[in-house]
């Protein structure tokens, strides 16, 4: 296997005072691979998703992003514009809550078109018809393009974040906990409509949630953190049914049987 | 004879529990076989004498602690111990299959597409892998009306047979068996037994535990005999 990582992170470190946020955090994301971030509050998984999304300048370490014009590159050297201009076309994020990745006050189909013109769509009809397809894709009642999310559940809000940012065909998605705060049955649909769009756009994705079972149907790779650091990282079903390190079976082993 | 598609040398698994006071469980020491194209290994032992802990140690479900997996992927020789996890993905995808007791439940995929995605994902196109995966499923004898259904509501034996067909569909030259055929009726025993005999015709490698006699006389060429206590003594 000849490719290039897509994201190469090396000695990630994130210090807030004296307090550590995420310390030493080293990996590659290869393109179409799905990497899940696990522990519990505090562990220090939404400081590293930040930081990994640009939200939030390092301490420490290098985050290299591979350009598509000029292949990988440290995204804190980029210029703020250059970085911006990532964050609205090749990445996508996908916000715990909704209300942080959409606005509110402009119609459904507003919010899911508006990446398509940060990708320099421009013909109405066009975009249009695109965001219906997407609304559909996310099982969305496309009659409802000219709503307001406010007006949508929390199930649909998501869906919709998810359509505004699969739309611009990003290569990199960020997830944070993306069914946190969902009813159980909506979870169940949210997370299989993840799973097949995910492997049918072949977009590589970080999805940090504290529920095991999300990452058991999302994630190829697993990494295990706890008070800031990674303590344990490997495959998926491995880690989750043969857990190596004592944190990661205590993880495992607090979750109830159903 | 060809080359091995599989060989074992000195696999080790030992499980420590570090949340009951750091005991340690030592299942197996020193493990080694090798397995040809076409040639069938019946796991025998005891309950509790690691015998799916071996073949969830060999598909990499389970982490080994010592010893190397030598699998033949690629035109070249991969070991599993170790591996990076998208290389240990890769073998799964392309070259080892698993059988599991019991099929894991996707919320509200439909039967069909559960069977077809081992084909879709080795790059066969979606239309051809859900018309394979039909076949499968109507020579396991799953009802026509059932295919576009969510398993979650199968019986037990109806899952068992969607969960070999999705094993079986992919072709894959090493197949993991775990009691393929527990919860099936003789007539569909039956059709399990054509099923792994054709796949062996055709040069899979396969790696079982059989409890039923019958199943196991007519597929495995050897015997492989784990003993519960005596490499952990």
């Amino acid at each position: 296997m000849t490719e290039r990582p897509i994201l190469r992170v090396r000695g990630l470190t994130r210090l807030y005072g004296r307090t550590v946020a995420c310390r030493n955090v080293s990996f590659d994301l290869w393109p179409g691979e799905v990497l899940g971030v696990v522990g519990e509050s505090g562990a220090g998984k939404t400081t590293l998703l930040k930081c990994l999304s640009a939200q939030v300048e390092p301490t420490d370490g290098t985050i290299e992003y591979d350009t598509r014009a000029d292949g990988l590159v440290d995204v804190f050297a980029l210029s703020e514009p250059a970085r911006r201009m990532l964050l609205r076309t090749d990445w996508g994020i996908v916000h715990q809550n909704p209300r942080d990745g959409l606005h509110m006050g402009v119609s459904a189909g507003g919010n899911v078109g508006e990446r398509l013109m940060a990708v320099g769509a421009r013909h109405y009809g066009n975009i249009r018809s695109e965001v219906l397809d997407w609304l559909d894709r996310v099982e969305i009642d496309t009659g409802r393009i000219d709503d307001r999310p406010d007006t949508f559940s929390g199930g649909m809000q998501q869906r919709v974040q998810i359509a505004r940012n699969l739309i611009s065909r990003p290569r990199l998605l960020f997830l944070d906990e993306p069914t946190g705060g969902l009813d159980v049955s909506v979870q169940a649909r949210l997370l299989d409509l993840l799973r097949q769009l995910v492997a049918s756009t072949g977009v590589a994705a970080i999805v940090v949630t504290h529920d095991l079972g999300v990452v058991r149907l999302l994630a190829h790779r697993l990494m295990v953190m706890r008070g800031g650091e990674v303590v344990e990282h490997g495959l998926t079903d491995q880690v989750l049914d043969d857990p190596q390190h004592a944190y990661s079976q205590l993880l495992v082993s607090s979750i109830l049987q159903v | 004879m060809r080359n091995p598609v599989l060989e074992i040398h000195d696999l080790a698994k030992t499980f420590r529990l570090h949340v009951q006071g750091g005991i340690e469980i030592p299942v197996f020491d020193g493990i080694d076989l090798a397995l040809h194209p076409g040639e069938c290994l019946a796991l025998v032992g005891a309950s509790g004498a690691g015998k799916s802990t071996l073949m969830r140690s060999i598909y990499a479900n389970y982490h080994a602690n010592g010893g190397r997996i030598l699998v033949q992927h690629r035109g070249t020789v991969v070991d599993m111990v170790g591996a990076e996890p998208r290389t240990i993905l890769d073998i799964r995808r392309r070259t080892m299959g698993y059988v599991s007791q019991f099929l894991r439940v996707v919320p509200r995929v439909a039967t069909e597409e559960i069977v077809a995605e081992p084909l879709r994902m080795t790059g066969v196109e979606a239309a051809a892998a859900t018309d394979r995966a039909r076949a499968l499923l109507a020579r396991l004898a799953i009802p026509e009306r059932l295919w576009s259904l969510a398993p979650a509501t199968f019986s037990g034996g109806e899952q068992q047979r969607v969960n070999i067909a999705r094993g079986f569909i992919a072709g894959y030259p090493i197949l993991l068996l775990d009691e393929p055929t527990a919860s099936l009726d003789a007539a569909n025993r039956r059709i399990v037994i054509e099923l792994i005999l054709e796949a062996k015709a055709r040069g899979t490698a396969v790696i079982g535990i059989f409890h039923d006699r019958e199943v196991r006389d007519a597929i495995a060429d050897r015997l492989f005999d784990l003993k519960p206590g005596e490499l952990a003594a």
